[in-house]
């Protein structure tokens, strides 16, 4: 039979909670890396034990850990003994070295974006957001930064490298969101690797067609007439996260700052599906394993009012790729719930019925076995929950 | 034979128990006491100190002999009983909530 591993990242650490097929009785194995931030955790599709994590704080900074036991153990890659000596005697420990490429061999000096006063800035490293391995080899591996930028490991997270391209485009008009200027989303396609989307706080959705080396901002359709005066404005956009279907990769998902938009086209153009949902605001959107219509979204109040509309936690799903929703409420909290869940806080199980799984901020992950009909706390008591990955094992 | 008290956090990621001793020629600055840590647990590198201009990251402190010396050029001598090994140098998360 079939088990699952999730891997919870929190404000004070992260958490592997492992279940078998049923999905009913689990075990919650941690604080792994107790009171650091971890931003993100995620396995490689082609060899499970592989795991990411972004362990971040802001005391001591980055930190890179990589597990090779389906996280058992971790180390910072390169630190173990046949690692520590790089050619030149020193130690090699770079697996926590983002370093923006302003190399003259790719033309790419070190740009400035647009902070907060108007002014220009330039990028400066803080965190990693989002780990994305590659869906072919559990080597390879990208990191979406704060301040925006893509980063990609061909050494299993040893050494990091920019693709720098995606600063060229338009990135002087990127700002930062109220959470930082952070790139948080990587959305790979198994059937075209040499496609990548990546989504920015606050800049937008970006497509390169060419393994990353070249960039366009890809936001048609998008509205922010509360942020953005220029209704035709091609970057500056809040996204929050995208999302899509392995079988349709033209078919893309978005839940921006405010409205759910869908893209059938790889990103040319945005329509809003918001219809029905009670806020059209929110963070983490995700698509049902085996049906590539059926997305769920989980609507907050307001841009300032991060908690559910009216006290009660609500999932809704789509079962016609947008516009119309249905409330999933069984098992979840109906009054005097004023959690959030966070962009990267929600997940689906490849199991056949697809299982769901959100974790808030006030430190609850629930989980649905049955396509998000009926949830229930797989445990309700963490850190503000960060991240939220499923391994389907 | 130089004696460094890590923070609780360093400790962990360094996989230390206790302080750590590092063997240093003189003379002995913060700076040298950090490349010396960074060789022999280079998991610590970029957690103190930034990796490329080796300035101290904003919320960490050095205390030593009862004085704050995170200020000092990172090529300041240390005090003489950090030298001799009778005092450690304290390598401090600074007092920031969280």
């Amino acid at each position: 039979m079939s088990s699952i591993r999730l891997l919870i990242g929190t404000k004070k650490g992260a958490f592997i909670l492992t279940s078998d097929g049923k999905r009913k009785q689990w075990n919650v194995n941690g604080p792994h890396f107790g009171g650091w931030e971890l931003y993100h955790l995620k396995g490689s599709p082609t060899d499970p034990n592989r795991i990411y994590a972004s362990q971040t704080s802001s005391w001591f900074g980055q930190v890179i850990q990589r597990s090779d036991d389906g996280g058992k153990t971790w180390n910072p890659p390169g630190t173990k003994p046949e690692d520590l000596m790089g050619p030149d005697g020193m130690p090699k420990g770079e697996s926590n070295m983002f370093r923006y490429d302003a190399s003259v061999e790719t033309g790419q000096p070190l740009t400035t974006h647009q902070w907060y006063d108007g002014s220009q800035r330039p990028w400066e490293f803080k965190r990693v957001w989002h780990l994305e391995p590659s869906l072919t080899d559990p080597d390879t591996v990208y990191a979406g930064t704060e301040d925006a930028a893509l980063f990609k490991s061909v050494d299993a997270g040893k050494t990091w490298k920019e693709l720098a391209g995606l600063r060229s485009a338009k990135g002087q008009l990127w700002q930062p969101g109220a959470g930082g200027m952070c790139l948080h989303t990587i959305v790979l396609d198994k059937g075209n690797p040499d496609r990548i989307f990546v989504a920015i706080s606050a800049a937008g959705t970006f497509r390169s067609d060419d393994a990353g080396k070249t960039w366009k901002p890809t936001n048609k359709g998008l509205v922010s007439k509360y942020e953005l005066p220029d209704p035709d404005a091609e970057v500056g956009h809040c996204v929050h996260c995208i999302t899509m279907h392995p079988s349709r990769p033209n078919v893309l998902f978005m839940q921006k700052h405010w409205d759910v938009l869908r893209s059938d086209n790889g990103g040319d153009s945005w329509q809003e599906i918001s219809g029905n949902l009670p806020s059209d605001f929110g963070f983490p959107i995700a698509v049902h394993a085996h049906e590539p219509n059926t997305v769920y979204v989980v609507p907050i109040k307001s841009d300032s009012e991060h908690y559910p509309p009216e006290g009660k936690l609500r999932v809704y799903r789509s079962k016609t790729g947008g516009n119309e929703w249905e409330p999933l409420t069984k098992g979840l909290p109906q009054q005097d719930c004023y959690v959030n869940i966070l962009r990267d806080a929600m997940a689906v199980d490849q199991l056949e019925p697809c299982g769901l799984y959100f974790g808030t901020t006030g430190g609850q992950v629930y989980g649905s076995a049955d396509d998000g009909d009926s949830w229930a706390p797989i445990v309700r008591d963490l850190p503000a929950v960060l991240s939220v990955e499923v391994q389907t094992l | 034979m130089i004696r460094v008290v890590l923070p609780q956090h360093l400790r962990t990621l360094a996989r230390v128990d206790g302080e750590v001793t590092l063997d240093i020629a003189s003379p002995v600055t913060v700076g040298s006491v950090l490349d010396a840590l960074e060789v022999h647990y280079p998991m610590l590198r970029g957690t103190i100190r930034d990796h490329s201009t080796k300035r101290r990251r904003p919320f960490i402190r050095f205390f030593a002999c009862e004085q704050d010396l995170s200020h000092e050029p990172s090529d300041s001598p240390l005090p003489a009983a950090v030298v001799s090994g009778v005092e450690p140098l304290l390598i401090v998360g600074a007092m920031a909530g969280g």
